[in-house]
């Protein structure tokens, strides 16, 4: 049986390997390796990027198909969505239920896996990928002080553990007004706070019993929470004013998180302190909606950070209605229309995320070695009327139409 | 140092003259989209007193004594753009009462002081048709207006010249799940939500009928009935239906609506709108695109397909782009219709969808949507191609004012958001919310 099991493994590896060698040729590709190369070659193989260079001086096996482009990307890697969770019907009374970003039965969740509820089959998986998302750093999404974990994922595969990247990547975290929305407590800003500085301080107390004569029994929730405390799992705070900023850099230094920002609409008032305090940035989409709490978004914010060499990475976030998902590119183009470089507006959709989210060795750039995650344009990809013609996971062509 | 003059003069007469201007300017220089007519490549443009007096290649249009010249050289003029579906300002029209508000004017609930205005200033919007929301079979009058400099009241911006008796809009109307409840006042099905719809229509024809008769006997008029009249107007094709509708079989309910009660509506998003795109050009019905870039958020947005605008334009429907501001950003309508050139409508076409076929869906086109003689000078000029993600809008101008300049910080700031720009506490249209569908 296990020799079966075996030959199996090996035939599918095989086949799979077969599936998953191409070689893309690009009048300019991108390797957010140094300088673009005209008229590069990306070869992969096995699902894994084996070559770049130049056309001519890498040699294309035989039998691997050539695909060619004008502008060839790394496969875009976006910061922090809900897609997979925060379903395509939006889940309204008498509709079909499929809103999964959110739980409402206590705002105090770190025990909640998105891989239990992440949707391979949601159609907004196909749909931001048509666009070039190959990676989302996905899971629960905002609306509770914890409302669960997130993870990292392909935009392929048919089951959640095929999609998977990364695991327990964050906690997340919202500070602010959204909170108050589904629970009778918090009603405050302090009071939100103060939740979470109780489930860390307890998850302290327990990590120390852990190692005593008289261990306690296992605690889904403080276990996760003694992660995040010794920085296995992340901080992803969802905060848009300054104070909810300035509360989440205070918890940073009272418990040494490894702290991530997202949303940030009021970044522009805060570079200083978020320098300092050396924390990246998943900043909101250029178009969210300023109002209320987000009232100072502004479609330039990553010039800001980019001039204070503050690492940042764009992400989509949670769309309630609609549209019910941002599309990482149409965002990233708001950008660069309104000052951001070429190269910082890629870099901020690649390389960018990829080191944040700390997978840079597997994704975010066209490098020897890296997984087979490419995007073919037929001109610039910033250009409101170019197209996405084919994107590329792990060496297979998984999506081949113009877009 | 002319120029210069030329420039204060220009701006000392914006800030204290009335809205329309008493003096003649020349725009010269520009590749010049006429919509109306083929691109003129160096182009000139007369305006006087806040109308288009002439237009035309740049060698031919002589510049009249006393005309104040403005070079626009390398620049790109359109027309100013029609959104024939907005919530700028916020208003709301009927409330829980009823179903069917046709008594409602948005233009009694519009804040014109809402910073939002500037959202359409910038993208170039320069007509707007503001509405209530989609919760209602019918939700209330919509109102028609310029984005004018400015403004302290609703009149300071409407086309219409008599805010009170005037039709100063069109109807809101609506199928589908938005205005379907959980009340005992609302329907609870489509089928209910068709036939609490003829039967309005059904006591309009009674009511006109009985104004007919009482006309007739020389009797006295029957009383006034304020909803009735405003759907009288709408039989009378005085008012023009501005039908929100996703699924096609809810289109579908539109054109029969339609046809048995004999108005001409326009279709709002129609999102399904390319699946029946033979049967809206056969009723001869235009649609008005919400263009999204994703779908979902509910069920009947499901299809929404990116092709949509191609397929309809194909067909021979007259398609216009909106933005249903805050759905989509007014900033970025130009940016919206190139989300439908992407997908294949011919540039030509989305440069109408833009204008002209907005100034048409809401029956204006006799003074905007295209560069021609006899219309408002509304236009906007641009920096480049108006497709392009590297072109900007460098200035918005309403009938021969200047309303926008991108060289102004205190103009600027508005295109791209900021630190205490955007501050009204209410942006209109929030859809998040269930109790809130408009």
């Amino acid at each position: 049986m296990r020799t079966f099991v075996a030959t199996l493994i090996v035939s599918l590896a095989a086949f799979h390997a077969q599936a998953s060698d191409i070689a893309i040729i690009g009048d300019m590709v991108y390797t957010m390796e140094g300088d673009p190369i005209e008229n590069g070659v990306v070869l992969i193989e096995d699902g894994k990027i084996s070559r770049v260079g130049r056309e001519g001086r890498v040699r294309i096996p035989d039998g691997v198909p050539i695909k060619r482009a004008a502008v060839v990307t790394p496969g875009f890697v976006d910061a922090h969505s809900t897609v997979g969770l925060s379903g395509v019907y939006g889940g309204r009374a008498g509709q079909v239920r499929d809103q999964d970003q959110l739980e409402t039965s206590d705002p105090v969740q770190p025990q909640l896996d998105p891989i239990d509820a992440y949707n391979t089959k949601d159609p907004l998986v196909d749909w931001i990928r048509q666009y070039g998302v190959t990676t989302i750093h996905t899971g629960h999404g905002p609306g509770a002080v914890i409302s669960g974990r997130t993870m990292i994922v392909k935009t392929t595969g048919d089951t959640p553990e095929s999609a998977l990247v990364e695991k327990d990547t964050a906690i997340a975290v919202t500070l602010g007004p959204g909170i108050d929305n589904d629970f009778d407590s918090p009603g405050t800003r302090a009071k939100a706070v103060a939740m979470l500085r109780s489930a860390l301080l307890e998850a302290q107390a327990y990590a120390e019993k852990l190692d005593s004569d008289d261990p306690p029994g296992r605690d889904l929730e403080k276990e996760v929470m003694a992660s995040v405390l010794n920085g296995d799992i992340a901080v992803m705070v969802t905060a848009h004013s300054v104070t909810d900023i300035a509360a989440a850099l205070r918890l940073k230094r009272e418990f040494d998180l490894k702290l991530w920002l997202d949303g940030v609409a009021d970044a522009q008032l805060m570079i200083e302190e978020i320098r300092e305090a050396d924390v990246p940035v998943l900043l909101h989409a250029p178009r969210l909606r300023a109002r209320r709490e987000t009232k100072n978004a502004a479609f330039d914010t990553g010039v800001y950070l980019k001039e204070a060499d503050i690492p940042f990475a764009y992400q989509t976030g949670y769309e309630g209605y609609v549209p019910k998902s941002r599309v990482l590119l149409f965002e990233v183009m708001i950008a660069v229309a309104n000052g951001l470089s070429f190269e910082d507006a890629l870099a901020a959709m690649t390389t960018s995320p990829a080191a944040i989210l700390g997978i840079e060795d597997r994704v975010g750039s066209l490098k020897r070695g890296k997984d087979g995650d490419v995007v073919l344009f037929d001109g610039d990809p910033f250009e409101y009327t170019s197209h996405v013609c084919g994107v590329v996971i792990d060496g297979e062509m998984v999506s081949e139409t113009c877009h | 140092m002319t120029r210069l003059l030329a420039v204060v003069a220009i701006a000392f007469s914006t800030a204290f003259a009335p809205a329309i201007q008493a003096e003649t300017l020349v725009f010269r220089g520009a590749t010049i989209h006429p919509v109306s007519a083929p691109v003129i490549s160096d182009g000139a443009i007369v305006v006087v007193d806040g109308r288009i007096d002439a237009v035309g290649a740049s060698n031919e249009i002589r510049t009249p004594r006393g005309a104040t010249e403005i070079d626009v050289t390398g620049k790109v003029i359109i027309p100013g753009i029609v959104d024939a579906h907005s919530h700028i300002g916020g208003p709301a029209g009927g409330d829980r009462s009823s179903p069917l508000s046709p008594d409602t004017r948005s233009l009694d609930a519009i804040d014109v002081l809402s910073d939002a205005f500037w959202r359409a200033r910038t993208g170039g919007i320069t007509t707007l048709n503001v509405m209530p929301g989609s919760g209602h079979l019918m939700s209330g009058q919509t109102t028609y207006l310029k984005v004018r400099k400015s403004p302290r009241r609703i009149e300071d911006m409407l086309f219409c010249d008599d805010a009170i008796n005037g039709i100063c809009g069109g109807m809101k109307m609506a199928n589908g799940t938005n205005s379907i409840r959980d009340s005992k006042a609302f329907p609870g099905t489509r089928s209910r939500s068709a036939a609490l719809q003829r039967k309005l229509f059904i006591d309009a024809q009674n009511y006109m009928a009985k104004q007919d008769k009482a006309k007739a006997d020389g009797k006295p008029m029957p009383p006034v009935d304020l909803g009735l009249e405003a759907v009288a107007q709408i039989l009378r094709g005085e008012r023009r239906v501005q039908f929100h509708t996703h699924r096609h079989n809810d289109i579908m309910t539109v054109l029969r609506l339609a046809e048995e009660f004999g108005f001409d509506p326009v279709i709002q998003h129609g999102t399904d709108s390319w699946k029946v795109a033979e049967e809206i050009a056969a009723a001869g019905i235009p649609v008005s695109l919400t263009m999204l870039d994703a779908p979902g958020g509910k069920e009947e947005v499901l299809d929404w397909n990116l092709e949509v605008a191609r397929i309809l334009d194909d067909a021979g429907v007259d398609v216009s782009i909106n933005t249903d501001d805050s759905v989509t950003d007014s900033r970025l309508i130009l940016r919206h219709a190139a989300l439908a050139v992407r997908y294949g409508l011919p540039e030509t076409r989305a440069l109408e969808a833009l204008t002209i076929a907005g100034a048409r869906a809401l029956e204006l086109d006799d003074r905007v949507g295209s560069i021609e003689p006899g219309k408002d000078a509304d236009l906007v000029i641009l920096s480049g191609e108006p497709f392009s993600t590297y072109t900007q809008v460098a200035q918005t101008w309403v009938e021969g004012e200047m309303v926008y300049d991108r060289e102004n910080p205190e103009h600027r700031k508005y295109a791209t958001g900021g630190v205490d720009t955007y501050r009204s506490t209410t942006y209109a249209h929030e859809h998040d919310h269930e109790e809130d569908k408009r």
